[in-house]
Order: C-alpha cells, then structure tokens, then sequence
C-alpha cells in the first residue's frame, strides 16, 4: 500500500515537450513509472520517446486513462494548465514549478476546491514517490525502495536526505508538498493519509519556517494520528523578515519561527530532531522497539 | 519586498485609492523646497521599513518650512530599530477627525485571503487584535470571488464605520482589492485611514509587500527595490541569479535546495557552539540541477565575503550532479587564481547523491590544500567550524 500513487497510477505529464518535462518523463520511466501521456497544446499527435502527446489533458485521459498529472510548465502558464486538469477531472494533480505568483496559487486551489475532484499536491514542489510502485516528479528513484515509513516534507533535498539517512528500512510513501506560501496538500492532509493505510508503520514529518502549518499539524497529531511521528523543523538560525530561499520560508515578526513549531510538536508528544541524522536516528529508535 | 510608505501611496494612487500628497526627499534642502511649495504645516515621515517610528521620532510636525528643514535635520540619519533613515516624506499635516485601520492579506492557513478592517485605527493593531478582539472585524475573500462591492459595504457596516462614510470605506476596500491584484501583493494595509476634518477619507500611511514570484509581470516593481538599503554581496548575487543571503557569522555556506540549506545553517551554529560561537555567515541555495558554472559563482560570491572564515559546501545530489559539483568548485578556484584572488579559506566539502563518488574522486584528485571532504553533514560541520575558529584566533 501506500498513500495517493501506486503501481495503477497511469501518469500524464503536462509540458512534456519541454526541456524540464522532457528530463524528467525519462527519469520517472526509468524508474519505472507508467507515464502514459504528454500534453502541450499545439504539439497534439507528436510523441516522447514514444510516448503520445495531446493537445490537452481530457484526451490525454479519455484516450490513455491516465489518472495522475504532473505539471512542469513554466510559472506563467501553471494556473491554466492546472485549471485544465481539474477541468478534465484529473484525480491528483502535482505541480512541480517553481516561482509561481501566489495569487495564482490561490485561485487555482480555490477551483480546485469548488471543483472538489482534483487533489493537488505543491506547487514548488519534488513530487510524490511510492518507491517500487510508481514516481510522480523529480524525486531520485534510486536513494531508497519501498518499506514502512511514510515521509512529508516541505523541502526537496530534505526529502532526499532522509530517504538517504533511512535508506535501509525503506519508505510506503514519501510526498515533498513545497515550500511556497499556499500549497495544495499539505502535512495534515498527508498525516491524515498515512494514517489510515496499514503499511505505513511510522511518519517522518519535516517542516521548516514560516506560517504555522506545522503548529496545525501537530494539533492534528494530538488529535487524530497514533502512529508515531517523528519531526524535524528547519531554519532555527533564520533571521526576522528574510525570505529563505524556498517563498514561503520567512520568519514574519515572532511568528512563524523553527522553535515555536519544534516546540508544539514536542508538546503533542512528537520527537523532534536537532538534525536530519539525529531525526532519523530517532526513527530507528521507534522502529526497532 | 517590503515597500516604503511613499511607494505604497504610489501604488495606491494608480488604483484609485484615496491617498495625502507628499514629496519624498533625501536632503534637508529638498525638505525645505518641498514645505515651501507645499505651503501651511507639514509633517516630516521618516521612510523606514519597520513600525514603531513615531515612538521612535521618525515622524514630526513642522509648522512652516524652515522648521520643516530642522526636523528634517533631525530625522534624516536616524536610527529605528537598525534601520537607517536615508529618504523623509513631506506631507501637508491632514486636520484628522477619526482614524481607521484597513488591510487585505494573503491567508496561508485558510489558503484564501483576509480583509480586516476596524475603527480604531493608528495604534499597533496586533495590540488591537490582542487585547479588543471584538473590535477588529476578519472577514475572508475568496480568491476567485475576490473584494466585491456587496462583501466591502458588509465589512464596513460590520466593522461598524459610521454611516456617512460607509460608502468610502466600501471604495478603498475594493481599492485595495485592485492593489492587492493588480501589483501582485501579499499584504495592502493603511493604517490609519482617516476621517479628514473636512470630511475626506484618505491613506494617511501605506504597506505594501509585493510577491517576488510575480516580478516578470511587473517590469516597473525592478525600480522599487532600495538598492542602497541592499547588501552588495546580496546585490552581486541577485545579477548572478543566485539565492543568497548575508548573515553574521563567520562560516560561509553554499548548498542545493532551500530545506537543506536552511538545515545547513542550523547545524554549523549548533557545532559552532563547540568552536567560540562561530556560526553561519550567508544563506545561499544553489538549486536543483545546478551546473559547475553556478556553483563557481557561488563560491565567488561567498569567499569574497571578508567575515567568511570557511566555507561548508553541503550537496546532496537529486537532480544536481555531484560530478557537475566537483567540477565547478575546481572551476571557481581556477578563475579566482587567475584573476590574482587565489583563495585562502579552507572549504569543507560533503557531497552524497547523485553521482556522489565520481565527485569526491575529482576532488581527491584535484588534490587542493584547501579542501577537504567529509562524509556526514555533521562530521563536516563540526569540522568547517573548528576551520574557522582557528582562523579567527589566528588573526
């Protein structure tokens, strides 16, 4: 099992045609993903190594059954070819780009919503990998196969570094959700997620400054989740009002800092690491008890 | 990016939102000149982008020019909080009857946005919001659906505005509703919005913060930005299309991905607690998939940094190729040797990942006294801070 993609998921990429979307269909295929379909419109009828190309994302569907897009077009065309999806009722929609305006982002999760068909996951974002069943995104294929972790992360390479750092016990699920101010699903959603599938075993949560979806997230905890949780919260040495790399990643006033979240999440009994290794020791720790 | 109270009235201006007048100086003289044209009492703004500057005499009346030039005197090279006042806004004194306060905000949390709006204005609304909640009126709008005229008369009748101005309030709330989208904001706040005694709803003071993901629809938002405000190692990075910024530590750090690179920081400031409290000196991420080029541009930027002491170059290749790694920190030694800046600060290297071993055996063989690779990311950053610890007790 595992949480949103699996050996069924048959993937369309939109923006396929380009440079990016190029790279990285052959990377998924090569790690042995379905990618069943391409989209860029006016290139309808061309292939990628023989994959087909339509014009749009409801043909793409109709004519391969592709259930899962994957968004790599540039920022200025994200918000319509993401509408395009939720239009074409694709189930989940992951969207890789980076740099897109936030306005953007709030209108398409809002159609998104209204639509009430369409899960999406970033924008921002490395994607989702269900290591030996399929890979929806940018995330490396080779660090780590499959096993009984599932992993949430704000951060790509903090994604990578874990499924590195516990490469050996393996992962169900791992979703990186990007780190831009609104996202479409977000560590909740996920702990949710990885809660209710019975081969998920334990969850490594890492988080990283701005906003307070990891306050959120560990009150959902205390709440909802008995499975343990493991976390890691970057940016403690982030100073006030810059903007660390990632758009959402900024500590604004008092809020939105490192310690406070590390501080709610211990609070709801979540162990929390002062660094990747040490978070991942602490996983070690849980599953071999 | 923050904008200044005068760049916000601009703003505001070109959307129809009701604003004071004003000239925006960087000398006495121009303060003088601007009073003088002006005419009548005036008040001296500081330009600071932070709150708290009347508390701190960044804002004063002047009756007449002459004294409008004293305070200009006064406040120019002022001090507020660390920031610096290098420009002044001269506005004539607005006779105020009330004063209001109005925003409309990017809502992370409900992934929509927030106006607010309340009718005690100009004091620190977070207090407001702290102490009276019942007096700040939240409503949210919707992103598609946006500030419609009907959702700006509720707010204003909710936030219990009187009747007379229902309408204004109404107006500069979908004003700001056309800010918001029109310049790609994440936050348009006026506080206060006053009652003019002559019956006038105006902006008296503005904040703005634009959404840098929006930049290339706005060509115009490349004149905001404060480049005398702006560090020069953050400028020379900003042409290189580097994301970098300058810290006050002593150990320089360059990594690929915003999450580690954040991660990067904190774990040399807690091995540098071991080491004289040395700790990171800039953030800088070189992306995924970066070349050698990048990462040679990187280097340059961070070892011609004078606080730097060491350097922590912390890889973990998805995308990136360490191989791609390797060869851009040989690169930007060799351009930097050629142009007479042959380095001389240590640079500490944990390269895993894609292609991981090819990177380390080009480094291993470039064999450079400088450098030095370690195998885990707290092993090198325990070692990069002890590296710049001795440095700094050499000195």
């Amino acid at each position: 099992m595992s949480i949103w993609l699996n050996s069924d998921s048959r993937i369309v990429v939109q923006g396929m045609t380009g440079s990016e979307g190029t790279k990285h269909t052959r990377r998924m295929v090569a790690s042995g993903a379905q990618v069943v379909a391409g989209v860029t419109p006016g290139k309808g009828g061309s292939d990628v190594d023989g994959i087909p190309v339509f014009d749009d994302v409801a043909s793409a569907m109709a004519q391969t059954g592709a259930n899962v897009s994957v968004v790599f077009v540039p920022p200025r065309f994200t918000k319509g070819a993401v509408e395009e999806s939720v239009d074409a009722g694709v189930p989940l929609c992951v969207v890789i780009t980076e740099g897109v305006p936030v306005f953007d982002t709030a209108q398409f999760f809002q159609y998104a919503q209204n639509a009430g068909t369409t899960r999406i996951i970033g924008p921002n974002c490395p994607g989702i990998i269900s290591p030996g069943q399929s890979n929806a995104g940018i995330i490396p294929a080779d660090i780590t196969g499959p096993g009984r972790i599932g992993l949430v992360s704000k951060s790509g390479t903090l994604t990578y570094q874990m499924m590195y750092e516990l490469r050996d016990i393996g992962f169900s699920t791992c979703v990186g959700i990007g780190g831009d101010p609104i996202i479409g699903t977000t560590h909740i959603d996920c702990l949710a997620a990885f809660e209710a599938d019975p081969e998920t075993e334990a969850i490594v949560m890492i988080g990283e400054i701005g906003g307070d979806a990891e306050e959120r997230a560990a009150a959902f905890i205390a709440d909802n989740v008995t499975k343990p949780v493991v976390g890691y919260v970057a940016g403690f040495t982030a100073p006030e009002g810059k903007t660390m790399g990632h758009a959402g990643a900024i500590v604004s006033g008092s809020s939105g800092t490192a310690a406070a979240k590390a501080e709610a999440l211990e609070a709801v009994g979540v162990r929390v690491g002062k660094t990747p290794s040490a978070t991942a020791q602490l996983m070690r720790e849980i599953l071999s008890r | 990016m923050d904008l200044y109270e005068y760049q916000a009235k601009e703003l505001f201006g070109r959307h129809d939102v009701p604003v004071t007048s004003g000239e925006v100086c960087t000398t006495v003289e121009a303060a003088q000149s601007a009073a003088e044209s002006i005419g009548g009492p005036v008040v001296v703004k500081a330009q600071v982008k932070t709150g708290g500057r009347g508390k701190a005499g960044g804002v004063k009346l002047a009756a007449d020019a002459a004294e409008a030039r004293a305070r200009a005197e006064d406040i120019l090279g002022l001090d507020i909080k660390g920031h610096i006042v290098r420009r002044i806004l001269i506005t004539p004194a607005t006779d105020i009857a009330e004063e209001y306060y109005v925003s409309i905000l990017l809502d992370r949390a409900n992934r929509a946005y927030l106006a607010m709006a309340s009718v005690e204005g100009g004091v620190d609304i977070e207090e407001v919001a702290a102490t009276r909640p019942e007096a700040l009126i939240r409503e949210r709008v919707d992103a598609l659906e946006g500030m419609t005229p009907e959702l700006a008369a509720q707010i204003a009748a909710d936030a219990r505005f009187p009747d007379a101005i229902r309408g204004e309030v109404a107006g500069v709330l979908v004003g700001l509703w056309r800010v918001l989208t029109g310049e790609d904001a994440t936050l348009v706040e006026v506080n206060p919005l006053v009652l003019a005694d002559d019956g006038a709803v105006l902006a008296l003071d503005g904040k703005v913060t634009l959404d840098a993901n929006a930049q290339y629809r706005h060509p115009h938002h490349e004149e905001l930005v404060d480049r005398d405000a702006t560090d020069p190692l953050e400028l020379k990075a900003a042409e290189l299309d580097l994301n970098y910024v300058k810290l006050d530590g002593q150990v320089g750090i360059i990594g690929n991905g915003a999450g580690l690179v954040m991660s990067t920081l904190d774990v040399v400031a807690y091995a540098g607690e071991e080491f004289g409290g040395v700790r990171p000196a800039n953030f800088l991420d070189i992306g995924g998939g970066a070349s050698a080029q990048v990462m040679s541009n990187g280097l340059d930027i961070v070892l011609g940094d004078p606080d730097v002491q060491a350097v922590f170059v912390n890889v973990f290749g998805g995308i990136t190729s360490c191989d791609a790694v390797a060869s851009g920190i040989i690169q930007a030694i060799g351009m930097l040797t050629d142009r007479g800046d042959a380095p001389t600060k240590p640079i500490v290297c944990r390269i895993d990942g894609n292609n991981a071993e090819e990177g380390r055996r080009i480094l291993n063989e470039f064999d450079h006294p400088l450098i030095e690779i370690v195998d885990t990311m707290d092993d090198a950053a325990r070692r990069v801070a002890q590296r710049a610890a001795a440095r700094l007790e050499g000195k």
